[in-house]
């Protein structure tokens, strides 16, 4: 009986969590107005640099991916400074609440915010890099979009609650996340490339690519979850 | 009768930044009490009241509010109380009952709470729709009230509740303390404005160097 009252406890945070993170988003538009265009501008300035439709064909996999990690960083630092701009992290610390209920929401939303960046990059990778995909590689692609930000959304929360607070959290959070997300970056552009059959990669062998990026994202979503709360109290 | 204590601190150290912003507190709180914190800036009122909540650890001595020992738990004590410093506490892109309606979900309380909660901080009507962000100082100040409200505290603690406030936000303010106490609440809140404090206020205690007297 206690159980069941601990968990929709958590589910009513979590869910709270998560709609107030998307109609703060949904009201500022700051993904849709900022964050968006500024990753649309790295597919572009990628295509500049390379200016080679082979190669880019090749890399775009990679490139789709770096654009939504320095996007991460963004979306996650914006998120976390409307909660400690008005001291609202420690309202939410003295209202006795579980913690990883706050981590859940907040990762959830972030991981959805980052599910639509990731749609609109890879249509920008179609039209500007012109790559293909067979029906069987769409379905590895949204398998990975899906696990791969999963992962990110977590690890995101989990750092951003991590450096929320303290001077220099501009610089710190990607100093601190860039290397932790390294075997994301990898997976998930290793299963891009499979899906986009980018270098002769057969589809086959993304799969073993999304299973190291649900490790990845169980092993933050469990860690994150019980670290968060800690890390935030202190 | 015996008069029931909300907190009781004996001989309390908190460090906080490496220096003991309380040194050798002891002082305590009876229920129904609205008790004023007065003492210079850096006398250690903010630190006490972050520590009544359960935000600070405590070094050495004894914590114990609302039957909660603070040295072995001080999450329990979290959501029986309710801390408001400087800072409001609320999101400034979100409208004051969404804001109102965030805070109820999260500790379960029902949308008639916070009507009356919003009714009470004189929120309703078309302030309600309006972005925190677009609200003069009082007004977020009301807000956070009215959400302190909602989390239904059985100890309020409140740094400098007056500030920002005009005239009549002061007098609703008052109100809404009494109100509060009248209902089975416990005050605690540090003020400068010690005359308009002071009638607020049952009792006061002074903090001088992270030492609580009484005055």
């Amino acid at each position: 009986m206690k159980k069941t009252a601990i968990k929709t406890a958590k589910r009513r945070v979590a869910s709270a969590v998560f709609i107030k993170d998307l109609r703060i988003e949904a009201r500022s538009r700051v993904v849709t107005n900022q964050v968006l265009p500024f990753a649309g501008l790295i597919m572009v300035m990628f295509a500049f640099a390379l200016d080679n439709d082979d190669v880019l064909q090749r890399v775009a996999g990679g490139l789709i991916w770096l654009a939504t990690i320095f996007s991460l960083f963004i979306i996650v630092q914006r998120s976390f400074a409307i909660d400690t701009s008005d001291s609202a992290l420690d309202s939410l610390r003295v209202a006795g609440i579980d913690l990883s209920a706050v981590f859940f929401g907040k990762a959830v939303a972030l991981t959805l915010q980052l599910i639509a960046l990731d749609v609109v990059l890879i249509g920008a990778a179609f039209l500007l890099y012109q790559i293909q995909v067979s029906a069987l590689g769409v379905v590895l692609l949204v398998t990975c979009v899906v696990c791969a930000t999963t992962g990110l959304g977590f690890v995101g929360t989990l750092y951003g609650g991590l450096t929320a607070g303290t001077n220099g959290r501009e610089t710190l959070l990607p100093l601190l996340l860039l290397p932790v997300v390294a075997p994301v970056l990898i997976a998930a552009t290793r299963a891009t490339e499979a899906a986009l059959g980018s270098s002769g990669a057969e589809i086959s062998e993304g799969w073993a690519w999304v299973g190291l990026l649900t490790i990845f994202a169980a092993v933050f979503g469990v860690g994150g979850s019980l670290a968060f709360g800690p890390l935030i109290d202190e | 009768m015996t008069v029931e204590k909300v907190l009781e601190f004996i001989d309390v150290v908190i460090v906080y930044d490496n220096f003991p912003a309380v040194a050798g507190a002891t002082f305590s709180v009876n229920a129904g009490e609205i008790v004023l914190l007065q003492g210079a800036n850096g006398a250690g009122k903010t630190t006490l009241l972050r520590a009544c909540a359960g935000l600070l650890p405590i070094a050495r001595g004894s914590a114990n509010v609302l039957g909660c020992d603070l040295r072995l738990d001080r999450l329990a004590v979290r959501s029986r109380v309710g801390l408001l410093g400087h800072a409001n506490g609320l999101f400034q892109d979100l409208t004051v009952l969404e804001n109102m309606l965030f805070w109820s979900r999260l500790v379960g309380a029902n949308r008639n709470d916070v009507d009356q909660a919003m009714d009470a901080m004189g929120l309703s009507g078309r302030l309600s729709q309006t972005q925190v962000a677009k609200l003069s100082a009082g007004q977020r100040r009301r807000c956070a009230l009215a959400s302190l409200i909602v989390r239904r505290a059985q100890l309020w603690l409140l740094d400098e509740p007056h500030a920002g406030l005009d005239a009549q936000g002061r007098d609703e303010l008052d109100k809404t303390l009494r109100a509060a106490r009248d209902a089975g609440a416990t005050v605690i809140f540090a003020s400068h404005e010690i005359e308009r404090a002071s009638a607020l206020a049952t009792r006061s205690l002074i903090v001088t160097s992270g030492t609580v007297k009484q005055a």
